[in-house]
């Protein structure tokens, strides 16, 4: 997210402060691209706020599971001859708090296990011959470090209550100062009090402003409190909800119930209330919900400052689905106020776009090469990496025996018989299973040439070849171009539900960048080949460019970029097949296809079985 | 022990309280797979219903807890004192819950060679794994469908036989293992393995609350909660014991309860109608309705019952149209329409 425009909000103190009071109900924080300075100063802040000597532990991006994690010390268990664990990074971090740089690019394995420490400030570890549960308090630092389309996945997000755009660092002076208040405010901490209007006010402002998750408005409420506390106020008032709604809503805002000050795109994102999937409350509760409050104060100090509200973001009449309490109005002005400039047109792109979660880091690939599939007997050498523990393992039986050998015919004459022998029967490597799945890259031309009823088509072949490679469990990918540019749609998923929402909203109309799309199809496909899938790349176009590399329009230029990005496509031979969508056959699209190395296929003859057919073919090729 | 959030507090989500009632009640139902959002409730779920489960009878002094009354049929330590004619004692325990963690090692989750009696002692004994501490409880994956695939080839294995085959190091056990498979996930982040899919007997979908009311009640219980953790429980005990007490009544009456013929009949048209595939979906119908029935302190089963069980359980056995996978408790419910007309408003 750009903020650059942003005005620097002097919040980062205030951040630390807070974290430092509530750390557990808090979470944690997104420091929005840091300076490297600045984020050490930020965290060196909280830490100190924290207490004296809290633990700070980094988790550096290619962390291992069991350092991580904490499994079997081996060094200390050859030692001392009896198994020894160690804790992990995050174990280590008990009563802290952990850094997790490049948080954009943490790896499924690292993504839930900061999940569930957060959630519940301990940690099971099963691995590894150790299996216990540590106590893992910490509060997470997460940097966020993401260009183009990457994000931090959601689910990280969600677990943390700030979002910091860190422009500005703190003050140590200004930290020190601070610290015999924030002690003071978190023992005051769980007496603040918290009147009912202003959590319904906080949920009500968590609502109107698009945020689903209920942890938003969780820790919003936290936050209240957590500011009372500092402010040394013994209940949560106006200027505290405020600031919550401020620091831990406005980040997580979808759309903006005022009326912009500009028109926004034709299509409305969802609208502010779906009928609830279950009931409402549980009938059997003893304390039954109670009616939103009636509006307590007719008139908001600040209500004329607002624009007029409208739930649609349409140039019409102001109107309200339900009048919201003035409470929430109130909170919704501290939001919107904060809200950085252009966030609206930001907001709108991305409901219209469907690319809401972008790439959200490394999903599928492996701490390792291929995944790991136990060990085998065989000796570490040529490659194959020494699996420590199971080697131990397989030579723990013989111990009493070997002792009893080495004392009768060694007598090792300094320091005795080794704790542990391990003889050369006893080597066990590690087994790896490479990945050799499929990853089907689709490159679909959503320009003007490719008519939209040739589109359409394009999509319901792509569909079934979506359902073809389901079958297969192989990945997909998918990738637009139109206009002057080209669009990673996709990135390589699993999720075929997620490919079809993808595709059903791709527009149409524009130029046709077919050189621009090659590059980005030889950029996936290497991509995908790096993380040790099979790549096959599926082109669905009438091959007319008429934009050159340089986005410029015009034939020649572009017809020439284009067949020169096809012949350096064709130089990784990667398997592909070059869908031609044009009504009669386009010569041009054959010599892209040749200079690809593609098979070549014109739609018309190829009916959506037979296609499925030409797929299945190829991806059996490129398995071989 | 630290407090665990109390299951009659969790505000709405009426269909996933039920299906992990009813698969607590019979456990030959099969499993249950929670889909859905972030932040609604799944492993608060979860982790509530082990505080809420009546305590079960356990051999004293056995490792995989077998049950006291299945002289002879539980794992080899009991079978060889049952021999040796040894009276077996039975004790108290709680209901296993057990988390299986993401990064968990095929070692833990089987069991493997004890090392640390193997260096020491020399002794080959077998340390049990999960699966062993999951045996007539149940176990918990959150967001199964990102496992690693040979733990869920171990898990499918474990879980189709009800035992747990361990032969790695020089070890070779076989006990029983078996427990109630509870799942969650996100299906964006991830297609669950169509053979895993299939071994659940239930499946529910959990959305976030829109309402307003019911958001404020959600954060204001978790925040009462997370304040005052024992007040907050006293407060609802009495609730968690009437379905407790709920719970064990249906227990006793489930085997009793008879399914007509006619139930069975309509369970099997329903299926036929909705195309699915194999005898797991009949019979899981079966079953979930007899529970269902049992719990609502019912004497027959009835069409009703059928009726607002069968999303849940044939909701992820459709013939997979993947492209179209939100649609498919829309898909039960019309043909449940189709079939008997529609519903007469149930509360």
């Amino acid at each position: 997210m750009d903020t650059a425009g942003h005005p620097i909000a002097p919040d980062a103190p205030l951040i630390a402060a807070l974290l430092a009071i509530d750390p557990r109900g808090l979470g944690g924080v997104v420091l929005d691209h840091p300076m490297h300075e600045q984020a050490r100063a930020f965290t060196d802040a909280v830490q100190r706020l924290l207490a004296v000597g809290a633990p700070l532990r980094r988790v550096p991006i290619g962390v291992s599971a069991d350092r991580l994690l904490g499994g079997v010390d081996l060094a200390a268990t050859l030692h001392s001859g009896r198994l020894v664990s160690e804790r992990g990074v995050l174990a280590a971090a008990d009563g802290g708090l952990v850094v997790l740089p490049m948080c954009e690019r943490a790896t499924v394995s690292v993504r839930t296990t900061m999940c569930e420490v957060l959630d519940h400030g301990t940690l099971q570890v099963a691995r590894d011959g150790v299996g216990t549960t540590h106590d893992a308090r910490v509060m997470a630092v997460l940097l966020d470090e993401s260009v183009e389309d990457e994000a931090i996945h959601p689910a990280l997000v969600d677990r943390v209550a700030f979002r910091l755009p860190l422009r500005d660092g703190c003050d140590p002076s200004e930290v020190d100062a601070l610290y015999a208040v924030v002690q003071g405010a978190r023992r005051r901490l769980p007496e603040v009090a918290l009147d009912d209007r202003w959590m319904i006010a906080l949920c009500e402002t968590a609502s109107a402003f698009g945020v689903d998750s209920l942890r938003a408005p969780l820790m919003a409420v936290r936050c209240a409190r957590a500011h009372a506390a500092l402010a040394g106020r013994d209940a949560v008032e106006q200027a505290d909800a405020e600031v919550a709604a401020r620091l831990v809503l406005t980040p997580r805002a979808t759309r903006v119930p005022q009326l912009p000050e500009s028109p926004p795109p034709e299509s409305p994102p969802a609208p502010p209330a779906e009928p609830p999937p279950t009931d409402p409350d549980d009938a059997s509760a003893p304390d039954d919900v109670e009616p939103p409050p009636p509006p307590e104060l007719e008139q908001p100090p600040n209500a004329d400052d607002l624009p007029p509200e409208s739930d649609a973001p349409q140039n019409e009449q102001p109107e309200s689905e339900q009048p919201l309490p003035s409470d929430a109005e109130l909170l919704r002005a501290a939001v919107a106020s904060a809200l950085p400039p252009g966030m609206l047109e930001q907001l709108m792109a991305r409901a219209t776009s469907g690319t809401v979660q972008g790439r959200v880091g490394a999903e599928e690939q492996s701490m390792l090469r291929g995944r790991p599939r136990g060990a085998r007997g065989g000796l570490p050498r040529g490659g194959a990496r020494l699996h420590l523990l199971e080697t131990l393992r397989a030579a723990a039986p013989w111990q009493q025996v070997r002792r009893r050998d080495v004392a009768a015919s060694v007598r090792i004459a300094s320091g005795g018989a080794p704790r542990v022998s391990i003889r050369r029967e006893d080597f066990r490597i590690r087994r790896f299973v490479e990945r050799t799945g499929t990853t089907v890259i689709f490159v679909v031309d959503a320009s003007g040439s490719s008519a939209l009823q040739r589109l359409a088509e394009a999509k319901g072949a792509i569909e079934l070849l979506l359902a073809e490679s389901y079958a297969r469990r192989d990945r997909v990918s998918l990738i637009a171009f139109r206009g002057s540019g080209t669009e990673l749609l996709l990135p390589p998923t699993r999720a075929l539900a997620r490919a079809k929402k993808v595709l059903a909203a791709l527009p149409g109309g524009g130029g046709t960048p077919v050189a621009a799309a090659l590059d980005t199809a030889t950029q996936q496909a290497l991509s995908v080949r790096r993380d040790g899938s099979i790549p096959l790349v599926v082109m669905l176009s009438d091959g007319r460019a008429n934009i050159a590399r340089d986005g410029t329009p015009g034939r020649p230029a572009a017809q020439r970029d284009a067949l020169a990005a096809a012949a350096a496509f064709g130089q990784f031979g990667v398997s592909s097949l070059f869908v031609d969508t044009s009504p009669r056959g386009e010569p041009l699209a054959r010599s892209l296809a040749e200079s690809m190395r593609a098979r070549y296929v014109l739609l018309p003859y190829a009916d959506a079985n037979a296609l499925g057919g030409l797929v299945r073919t190829a991806m059996q090729m490129a398995d071989a | 022990m630290r407090p665990v959030f109390p299951f009659s507090a969790i505000v709405g989500q009426d269909e996933m309280k039920l299906a992990l009632l009813l698969v607590a009640i019979d456990p030959t139902i099969g499993g249950v797979m929670v889909f859905g959002d972030r932040g609604t409730g799944k492993s608060t779920a979860v982790r509530a219903l082990a505080g809420l489960l009546p305590a079960m009878k356990v051999v004293a002094g056995c490792r995989y807890g077998c049950d006291p009354q299945a002289n002879g049929a539980g794992c080899d330590d009991c079978r060889a004192r049952v021999a040796r004619g040894e009276s077996l004692r039975a004790v108290s325990a709680a209901v296993p819950v057990v988390d299986l963690p993401l990064g968990a090692t095929e070692d833990r989750l089987v069991g493997a060679l004890d090392l640390e009696k193997a260096l020491t002692t020399g002794e080959k004994a077998f340390e049990p794994g999960l699966l062993a501490r999951a045996h007539r409880g149940f176990l918990y994956v959150d967001e199964v469908n990102l496992l690693e695939d040979h733990l869920v080839d171990l898990l499918l294995d474990a879980a189709a036989t009800g035992e747990n085959v361990v032969e790695r190091e020089g070890v070779s056990v076989r006990h029983p293992a078996r427990f109630v498979l509870v799942g969650s996930g996100n299906p964006e982040e991830g297609e669950l393995r169509p053979q895993l899919l299939d071994r659940f007997g239930l499946a529910v979908d959990v959305r976030t609350p829109t309402v307003i009311a019911t958001r404020i009640d959600v954060i204001k219980r978790r925040d009462a909660f997370d304040r005052d953790p024992t007040t907050f429980l006293a407060h609802w005990a009495k609730q968690d014991a009437k379905i407790r007490r709920a719970l064990e009544k249906a227990r006793a009456r489930v085997e009793s309860l008879e399914v007509g013929d006619e139930i069975l009949e309509r369970a099997a048209s329903l299926c036929a109608l909705l195309g699915t595939d194999g005898l797991r979906g009949e019979l899981t119908l079966l079953r979930t309705s007899r529970a269902f029935a049992a719990y609502e302190s019912d004497s027959t089963v009835t069409l009703d019952h059928l009726r607002r069980i069968a999303p849940m359980a044939l909701r992820h056995r459709l013939r997979r149209n993947v492209l179209d996978d939100a649609g498919s408790t829309t898909r039960v419910e019309r043909a449940i329409a189709e079939l008997w007309g529609d519903v007469p408003a149930t509360a």
